[in-house]
């Protein structure tokens, strides 16, 4: 195995007797761009800032290039931090901004001022080094602080919420750019997100986070396709969990039989079926439902169906044949689409 | 790397504040080689003393109410409004705040007092009423609150407060539960400020007390000047220093309680044209305010000095003075200004470096009591360390008795809590990741320093300076004691004139005081220039 460029061992931080980061273990290696996804308050962020060194760890080590950082102060890591909300120097103005690292590293006025262009130029704002940061859209200033992040060149760039703050069709356009600069660059990227879109369309893998420990790692289709438990599941914004008991092909739910994939393991389980795999059928040859509410999602709608004594659970429906509010449906399921989680659900 | 920062203003209060103080306590404390610490009990159970005790506390509380109540208005109106003339009257209102006391003394003596300005025209006199002294005290102080609450009110973002009123609170209701909380670490500070300048008041309480008022300052002056009782003058030291300290204790733990850090803007994108009849009112009811309270006196004041025909008080400063000074007394003016650049380059210094190791959040036990010692010299009464400095830096190894430094020294030491406490709000409210943001661009912690603080708070950095050249300017109580006769500074000649008989004497101390005033409006309005010509580049 190639040495990381990045790796935590055991990397713990406390805050009051609360373990915030508990024993994470991750490694990043050169030129990959790795998305760490979770929720608000799940230590992503103080992920980040252990491995800046903005963060002192309560246990477990950070090594950069295979040496313990341990004791290294955050100017002498070399590595970058883009903050969420930027944190562009108010004072100065882009070019002061983009020119801070090269500064503070010592390099001469002229490679400064040609870097500065050079950056500029490659996020898009040719030009614009007179500029005040005050004076800046969401966006220009979210390339400003990409632009700074990257020019004291760090082995290892970190985004913490790199487009959280931007619209939405910005925050689409945005993430594809960064994708494509980064692997023109061959840059490592170590970034936290809790826009599950924007961590599957950057990343070359995806870590979720929970409660301060690492709930699964993958490439984004291992993860959408295949949640490692109940709780991943929830995150990626699936609703149709279940406590199940499976024997032969076929797991008792408490929305009846349901078909699992071949080779499923016997016994109690917890069951995702994706909207995809709940079909729409006539009110007699399936589970019985009454249509709860639609949300129209572009491309299809989701039908929030409600049957009786059971949990409520989603359709996928293509848009001419979404049934109406308080319509009487019959659901039946698709063994295709139907994962069986690692951990049986904690929910009965 | 914070200790190595407090090294220096730890040496200097060691050695020019708790040396002295620790050396005066003892000269009047110790009688024969022995301690006599109950001389403490005999002095306060005296009557007298305990009348003084008590005034001393009234009189500041009082000072301080009144003062709060006609200032903060004038802060807001100062922070919020925009208005032809602001930074000039800005600079008016300071003027009084560094104004030597005596001058501010005499000044309300001619306005209320036997033949004053109201006497002459309704026969109103007040010099023998209490209401002389908080009037003085007001005049004194005013500057005080509209710097400390006003600069921060200015650089709120208002639009808190408008998301409060989107939120259905009414114009009041959004004030208080907004503003009003993030302003009030600056509000009591600024109280704290007063209170203690009032509890300390000397020079007007002398002029203005007559034998009726007299503070535990003047006490301390008439029991070390006149009586030379330096054993009651140390008791009643002890005193003051205690009642101090024990405010200041309770000052920085309140303020440590609320201090947050404040979303603040541009103080010039805050400010506005009033609006409507009661926002002109209120303008006009400060401006109205400003003019009978500070500039009347100061117009009264440069009456009387050019009450002799053809400027004659002034070109008599110039003369060979008949042997109050051995120099004119016009040369007073450079020694004053020498001086006062001396000890601001010092306060400054120390003031900046206190401020830096004061602004870590996870300040220890050990730096947040070094706040409070910082608070001292302001407390403790001039008049102390003057007279420690005089008795306890005039042998080896520190024989500074014939130098120079010793006023800078001692002006210095009263200036940097004003450094401390102006930068201080400021430098904690500059956002922390501010500085990750640098430190992970490479910055070392002195760099950050250097390239987020400093730009961030150069205003407040230039505000501080401010005050403490105004106040080694202005310092009388210290100065008189250690200034040497050839080299007097404004002040002191002020003083020395007064205390001959004689119109020619009279007049001379008002013009002087009128050139003491019109040093400080000059500087003061340079530095409002400073403020608003700022550019982004540091």
């Amino acid at each position: 195995m190639p040495l990381s460029l990045l790796s935590l061992q055991d990397a713990t931080v406390r805050f009051g007797g609360r373990a915030v980061l508990d024993a994470v273990g991750l490694d990043v290696a050169e030129h990959e761009i790795v998305c760490v996804l979770g929720p608000s308050g799940s230590g992503k962020s103080t992920l980040l800032r252990a491995v800046a060194g903005l963060q002192p760890l309560s246990g477990g080590r950070v090594l950069l290039d295979g040496r313990d950082q341990t004791g290294v102060p955050a100017h002498r890591r070399g590595v970058g931090l883009m903050f969420q909300d930027h944190q562009l120097f108010p004072q100065r103005d882009v070019g002061g901004n983009v020119a801070f690292g090269p500064r503070m590293h010592g390099e001469a006025k002229g490679e400064r001022a040609a870097r500065v262009r050079e950056l500029l130029e490659l996020v898009g704002l040719p030009g614009a080094e007179r500029r005040a940061v005050t004076s800046l859209s969401g966006g220009e200033q979210q390339r400003v602080a990409l632009a700074r992040a990257l020019a004291p060149r760090p082995r290892l760039l970190m985004l913490d919420e790199p487009l959280g703050q931007l619209d939405r069709s910005l925050r689409e356009r945005l993430v594809v750019e960064l994708r494509g600069l980064f692997h023109e660059l061959g840059t490592t990227v170590l970034a936290v997100t809790h826009d599950q879109g924007e961590a599957f369309a950057l990343a070359d893998r995806v870590v979720v986070m929970r409660d301060g420990r690492i709930a699964q790692s993958g490439t984004p289709l291992e993860v959408w396709q295949r949640p490692a438990d109940e709780f991943v599941a929830r995150f990626l914004g699936f609703d149709n969990v279940v406590a199940a008991t499976v024997s032969g092909q076929a797991a008792d739910t408490p929305w009846g039989k349901v078909p699992v994939p071949e080779g499923t393991p016997q016994g109690p389980a917890a069951l995702l079926v994706r909207p995809a795999g709940v079909r729409l059928v006539k009110p007699a040859e399936g589970l019985r439902c009454t249509v709860a509410a639609r949300t129209f999602r572009g491309t299809h709608v989701t039908v929030h169906l409600q049957p009786r004594d059971a949990p409520g659970l989603e359709a996928a429906c293509a848009l001419r044949e979404a049934p109406g509010p308080g319509d009487e449906v019959g659901v039946a399921f698709d063994a295709a689409e139907v994962v069986v989680l690692m951990e049986p659900s904690a929910r009965a | 790397m914070r200790l190595g920062l407090m090294a220096l203003p730890v040496a200097f209060f060691a050695v020019f504040f708790a040396w002295p103080v620790a050396a005066i306590v003892a000269r009047g404390l110790k009688v024969d080689g022995a301690w006599r610490f109950g001389r403490i009990v005999d002095v306060v159970a005296q009557s007298d003393i305990r009348h003084v005790l008590w005034f001393t506390t009234w009189q500041a509380l009082a000072s301080t109410a009144l003062t709060l109540l006609i200032a903060l208005p004038g802060a807001y109106v100062f922070a919020r409004f925009d208005f032809p003339g602001k930074h000039v009257l800005r600079a008016v209102v300071t003027v009084p705040f560094v104004l030597p006391t005596v001058v501010v003394g005499t000044a309300f003596l001619a306005l209320v007092g036997r033949g004053g300005l109201l006497d002459e025209l309704w026969g109103v006199r007040l010099d023998t009423t209490v209401w002389a002294i908080l009037l003085a005290h007001v005049f004194f102080n005013y500057a005080v609150v509209v710097r400390t609450v006003g600069g921060l009110w200015a650089q709120l973002d208002p639009r808190q407060e408008e998301a409060a009123r989107m939120l259905g609170a009414s114009p009041l209701r959004a004030w208080r539960g907004v503003t009003l909380p993030a302003l009030a670490p600056a509000v009591a500070a600024a109280a704290l400020m007063v209170f203690l300048f009032t509890f300390t008041s000397f020079g007007v309480v002398q002029i203005l007390g007559g034998p009726a008022f007299s503070t535990l300052e003047v006490e301390i002056y008439r029991q070390t000047s006149e009586i030379f009782d330096l054993a009651t003058a140390a008791v009643l030291t002890i005193v003051q220093f205690a009642a101090v300290g024990a405010i200041l204790a309770v000052h920085a733990w309140t303020v440590r309680r609320r201090e947050t850090a404040l979303r603040l803007v541009d103080a010039d994108s805050t400010a506005r044209r009033p609006r409507g009849a009661g926002q002109w009112a209120l303008l006009a009811g400060v401006l109205v305010t400003v003019a009978v309270l500070l500039v009347l006196p100061l117009a009264v004041l440069v009456r009387r000095s050019l009450d002799a025909p053809g400027f004659g008080y002034y070109r008599a400063l110039a003369g060979e003075d008949g042997g109050t000074f051995l120099v004119p007394p016009i040369e007073a003016i450079g020694n004053s200004l020498r001086y006062a650049l001396a000890a601001t380059a010092i306060a400054v210094v120390i003031g900046s470096l206190a401020a830096a190791a004061l602004t870590r959040r996870d300040a220890g036990r050990l730096v947040r009591g070094f706040d409070a010692l910082l608070m001292l010299p302001l407390g403790v009464s001039a008049v102390t360390v003057g007279f420690g400095f005089l008795i306890a830096l005039d042998e080896p190894p520190l024989d500074l008795r014939s130098s120079w430094i010793l006023v800078p020294l001692a002006q210095a030491l009263v200036g940097v809590p004003f450094v401390v406490r102006t930068m201080l709000p400021v430098l904690r409210a500059v956002d922390v990741r501010l500085r990750e943001a640098a430190a992970v661009l490479g910055a070392s912690p002195w760099r950050v320093w250097r390239e987020v603080d400093l730009p961030m708070v150069r205003r407040a950095l230039l505000v501080a300076a401010g005050f403490a050249f105004a106040v080694s300017l202005g310092e009388f109580g210290a100065t008189v004691f250690i200034a040497r006769p050839d080299s007097p500074t404004l002040p002191v000649a002020v003083a020395r004139l007064l205390g001959r008989p004689g119109d020619l004497n009279y007049g001379q101390a008002m013009a002087l005081s009128t050139i003491l005033m019109v040093v400080c409006a000059v500087a003061l309005l340079v530095l409002e220039r400073l403020r608003t010509h700022r550019t982004g580049e540091f």
